[in-house]
């Protein structure tokens, strides 16, 4: 890096953090404080909808994966739309005329305190969770590639987010995100734009022959973590829970002027989330073609460990399998080179063949690899931490693109990671303040001032936790996973809860309220059963509709059983 | 008398929509356009 990435870097990460503290330093309302300006349009939720689901673990992470397995990835998004959709219809109608703060107030009006409590608790535990994930994940890769201390990266996007999310609120989350998105895809089409430069003829038709452009999986093997059934049912279930139940999302589309505001933002997401999601995936499937075709490819891309070994006692072993990658790499290049070739004369048989012949090059290629990694991974075990796959995207923006685009999308990463991170603590605040804080000091309620404070104090302690939950706990998984898994874990419960409230009447708040625990024992007895004997494991999407079903399940249950406490106000609550 | 229309299906104000349900259906049949598009996509290039 040089001193114009660091202007541009700076200017802009810090450009943006102090705007918003600026625009909204006078934040004294509670209701803007916690839902934003009522003035707020449907583009500015709609962007902020997208700007607090991507963190930086989508833009870095995820052309990382694409290029590793493909682009498979993208059917996890095909139950989106669908749960948008009824989101749109049911749920933000019932938050919008209830004028609740938060999801979990609308389980108290329907159920009872103690279902509102149990959901709030659902969130803040998972949320809680997260929270230390999502400020580890790009501060670890971000730190191995640059050489910056890791401490000092985690605590200072964890500063910069606290400081403008407790001064302004939803307010300036709204307002920051915008920008913070105007900078993002600025610097994601620059990116993708030179890299179509670089990129030699026919090099879509090569990512395809060698099986990275597989977008849709119509196969019913439930072992397979991505197919079109599995994306569509899981996550339709997963985004249910997410946008409708979630309150760093909920909280995101629940003010602004009218209900269309909320409304049209969420649509916005439903048409351009796939199409987003299919160009970063895009991305990382050229970039396996881009490095099929650099003569020094690395073998690994977590170089910096890498190379740490080289000069350690075990180089001879690390620089033999360098070698050994690369003439295979050379070899598999010279067979892509044939295979184009043979595919101009339009020869079946012979196309055929060299296509066979460049699939048996790139498994040994992919072989050498794993060694590579496994060796790594044995010989310095913090490279477990991350995987390679991660190194990807950051390693191309470092070595490829001109200075000024190195400032420009190391800023997109930590922008990404700030917007993320400030929805999260304005939703983990807020939750805090309001199904907590106030449900147990009823009387607070009428000093608007008060509560404004305590949502500050409370939007700050939750950034301290999750800067030190990111500093002190030491992760293993890989980070993308690590989060949906936490997810698909608890969001089925929650969903339930909803589900239950809003279609069926009939279920009163002790009925549901025990169905949760039980559905939430019987997610976590399958996700451990799935750890211990791992021939009966499932992908972890389906956790989402099994635990809702089991929650609707139990709930009708406990009520049949236990019908002595029925529903009474749900009616006033649904409207109905 | 003409009835008025429940408050959670007002006008979305897009042109070309009167009703929310034109809007979602829209909304469903881009999705399934993206579907059969990225399907092709992969047929294509498989």
């Amino acid at each position: 890096m040089n001193p114009v990435d660091w202007l541009v870097l700076l200017g802009t990460i810090l450009g943006i953090a102090g705007y918003g503290v600026w625009r909204t330093r006078h934040t004294d309302h509670l209701d803007t404080y916690l839902k934003g300006s009522r003035n707020t349009g449907w583009l500015t939720i709609g962007l902020s909808v997208a700007a607090t689901q991507a963190s930086t673990i989508t833009y870095l992470s995820l052309p990382g994966q694409a290029f590793e397995n493909g682009i498979a990835f993208i059917q996890n998004y095909f139950g989106l739309p669908l749960a948008l959709i009824l989101v749109c219809a049911v749920f933000l109608p019932i938050y919008r005329k209830l004028g609740v703060y938060t999801a979990y107030e609308y389980l108290g009006k329907r159920f009872d305190g103690k279902t509102r409590l149990l959901g709030a608790g659902i969130f803040l535990l998972q949320r809680g969770l997260q929270s230390g994930i999502t400020i580890y994940a790009p501060a670890i890769i971000l730190s191995t590639v640059l050489g910056w201390r890791l401490d000092f990266i985690i605590v200072g996007i964890g500063v910069v987010a606290i400081i403008y999310t407790v001064t302004g609120g939803s307010a300036a989350v709204n307002l920051t995100q915008k920008w913070q998105m105007a900078v993002i895809w600025t610097g994601m089409l620059s990116a993708f734009g030179i890299l179509l430069y670089k990129l030699p003829d026919q090099a879509t038709a090569i990512a395809g022959a060698m099986g990275k452009l597989e977008a849709v999986d119509w196969s019913l093997d439930a072992d397979k973590r991505y197919t079109f059934w599995s994306g569509l049912l899981g996550g339709f279930f997963l985004s249910l829970s997410y946008f409708g139940t979630d309150q760093t999302q909920v909280q995101r589309y629940i003010g602004g002027a009218a209900l269309r505001e909320g409304r049209l933002g969420l649509m916005f997401n439903a048409v351009l989330k796939i199409p987003m999601q299919f160009f970063i995936v895009m991305l990382g499937a050229l970039l396996f073609v881009f490095y099929q075709f650099q003569p020094g490819a690395p073998v690994v891309f977590n170089q910096a460990a890498w190379q740490q070994q080289l000069r350690g006692g075990n180089a001879a072993e690390f620089r033999a399998l360098e070698d050994r990658h690369t003439a295979q790499h050379a070899d598999q290049l010279q067979k892509i080179r044939a295979w184009t070739a043979v595919r101009e004369n339009g020869d079946a048989a012979a196309i055929a063949a060299a296509r066979d012949a460049l699939q048996q090059s790139q498994q040994a290629v992919q072989a050498i690899r794993a060694e590579a990694r496994k060796a790594l991974e044995e010989a310095a075990p913090a490279a477990k931490k991350t995987r390679d796959s991660d190194f990807v995207f950051i390693t191309f923006i470092l070595t490829q693109l001109p200075h000024g685009l190195i400032g420009l999308l190391l800023a997109v990463m930590f922008a990404s990671a700030l917007s993320s991170k400030a929805g999260e603590l304005n939703a983990l605040g807020t939750t805090t303040t309001i199904d907590l804080w106030r449900h147990l000091r009823p009387l607070a309620e009428h000093d608007e001032a008060k509560n404004v404070r305590a949502a500050k104090w409370f939007t700050a302690m939750w950034g301290v936790f999750a800067i030190s939950f990111a500093l002190f706990v030491s992760f293993q998984e890989n980070l993308i996973e690590g989060l949906n898994i936490v997810a698909s874990i608890f969001y089925p419960t929650l969903l339930g809860l909803f589900i239950v409230a809003f279609f069926l009447k009939k279920v009163g708040g002790s009925a549901v309220f025990w169905a949760a625990l039980a559905a939430q024992a019987v997610v976590l007895g399958i996700y451990a059963g799935g750890k211990v004997w791992p021939a009966h494991e499932i992908g972890y999407l389906w956790l989402n509709p099994i635990g809702c079903a089991a929650v609707v399940l139990f709930s009708l249950l406990f009520q049949a059983v236990f019908p002595h406490k029925p529903f009474t106000e749900g009616n006033e609550a649904n409207g109905a | 008398m003409k009835r008025s229309p429940p408050p959670d299906d007002e006008n979305p104000g897009v042109p070309g929509f009167r009703h929310w349900r034109g809007v979602y259906l829209f909304v469903f049949g881009c999705f399934v356009a993206v579907v059969i598009a990225l399907t092709i996509f992969s047929h294509h290039f498989a």
